[in-house]
């Protein structure tokens, strides 16, 4: 008997991750690792982590990982990258670190269209510190901080970041994807070997917003919470490629 | 062998399971179940209910988010 599948040589062998069951960032850790050893990117890869539940992504991913002030990803990205161009640098982030605290450093890496890759877990909720109210959180929904759904008269409306960046000149790949189906998990898993794939490229800045389960503070059990990413969360947040510059990069470039 | 005849075998980690249920949502061939019996965890992991089914289609390794499935061939 041979086994399928091969456990990924850049995911620590045997870790049990901090991870609640059915929370997305694990789906997305092995696609990360699964892409670093399939793309032989691991040996030059430099993951910067957030602050956010995944801050404890080092625990469990075996390449070399750098801790990020929250929000400031991309700024730490932008200096790694500048400093050593042969590095292969990703900015793992949620939507609390990425849309709310960060979003001075994520708009101006994009505008500057660092040649980083931003793998962005949309949760719409701050998950780490107990499920309060993320700027991507939906219209109407319950959270910690807004008891009685959230109320775009009082707290604004869903920020589609991912659209903003997607419009600048130096933003040169942007898809949204979902975790909420098998076929979403696989589409999430060529979208991530895109942008790794600008970067590698050298054809600038990319950014995969992947729509992910917090089952934890959506206080819905696992499947329920799939269920609510495919009826509800992509209503507001349609998956889909939201820009593909590469062509014309290519071209630019010679 | 063609494909189609090929036997494949789903094994479930036991105590790296955490019961999130989303491999018996998802395996199409009602292959996976709840355990009755609690894990190391404290969870009720999944087990294969019925282990002929299995196409060897990888849905259930591909939701888990833990890493949690082993499937064999031949
Ligand atoms: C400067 C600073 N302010 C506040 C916090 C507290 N804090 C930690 S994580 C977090 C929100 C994380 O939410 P998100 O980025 O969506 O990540 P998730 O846990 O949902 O994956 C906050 C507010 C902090 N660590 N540092
Ligand atoms: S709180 Fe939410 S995002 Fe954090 S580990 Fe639990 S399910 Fe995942
Ligand atoms: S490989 Fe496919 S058929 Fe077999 S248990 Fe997993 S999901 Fe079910
Ligand atoms: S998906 Fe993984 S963690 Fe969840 S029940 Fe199945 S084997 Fe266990
Ligand atoms: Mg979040």
């Amino acid at each position: 008997m041979e086994l399928v599948n091969k456990w990924p040589k850049y995911y620590k062998q045997d870790v049990v991750t901090h991870y609640c069951p059915g929370c997305g960032h694990g789906i997305v850790h092995r696609i990360v690792a699964e892409l670093l050893e399939e793309m032989d990117l691991g040996k030059q890869a430099y993951l910067v982590c957030p602050a956010g539940c995944a801050v404890l992504a080092y625990r469990y991913l075996d390449f070399d990982i750098i801790e990020s002030a929250h929000g400031r990803g991309t700024a730490i990205a932008t200096g790694a990258k500048r400093a050593n161009p042969k590095l292969f640098v990703i900015s793992y982030q949620g939507d609390g670190d990425l849309s709310a605290i960060g979003t001075a450093e994520t708009i101006h890496s994009a505008n500057r269209g660092e040649n980083i890759c931003v793998v962005f877990i949309n949760n719409a909720v701050y998950g780490m510190t107990g499920g309060q109210m993320a700027p991507t959180s939906l219209i109407g929904q319950n959270t910690m901080t807004t008891p009685t759904g959230r109320n775009p008269e009082v707290d604004g409306y869903p920020l589609h970041i991912t659209d903003v960046v997607a419009q600048f000149p130096g933003v040169t790949y942007a898809e949204r994807v979902s975790v909420g189906t098998p076929a979403g998990i696989r589409k999430t898993k060529k979208a991530i070997r895109n942008a790794f794939q600008t970067q590698v490229d050298g054809l600038g800045y990319s950014i995969v917003e992947v729509l992910s389960p917090c089952p934890t503070n959506w206080k819905m059990d696992p499947v329920t919470s799939c269920k609510w990413i495919e009826e509800e969360m992509v209503k507001e947040y349609k998956p889909g490629l939201l820009t593909d510059k590469r062509e014309e990069r290519r071209k630019e470039k010679g | 062998m063609s494909k189609k005849d090929k036997v494949f075998t789903v094994k479930v980690r036991r105590d790296f399971c955490k019961g999130c249920g989303l491999c018996i949502e998802f395996c199409q061939k009602e292959v996976l179940g709840a355990s009755a019996k609690l894990n190391s965890m404290g969870y009720n992991p999944a087990e294969p209910v019925k282990p002929e089914a299995c196409v060897g289609c990888m849905i259930c390794t591909q939701v888990c988010p833990d890493l949690a499935i082993e499937v064999y061939s031949g």
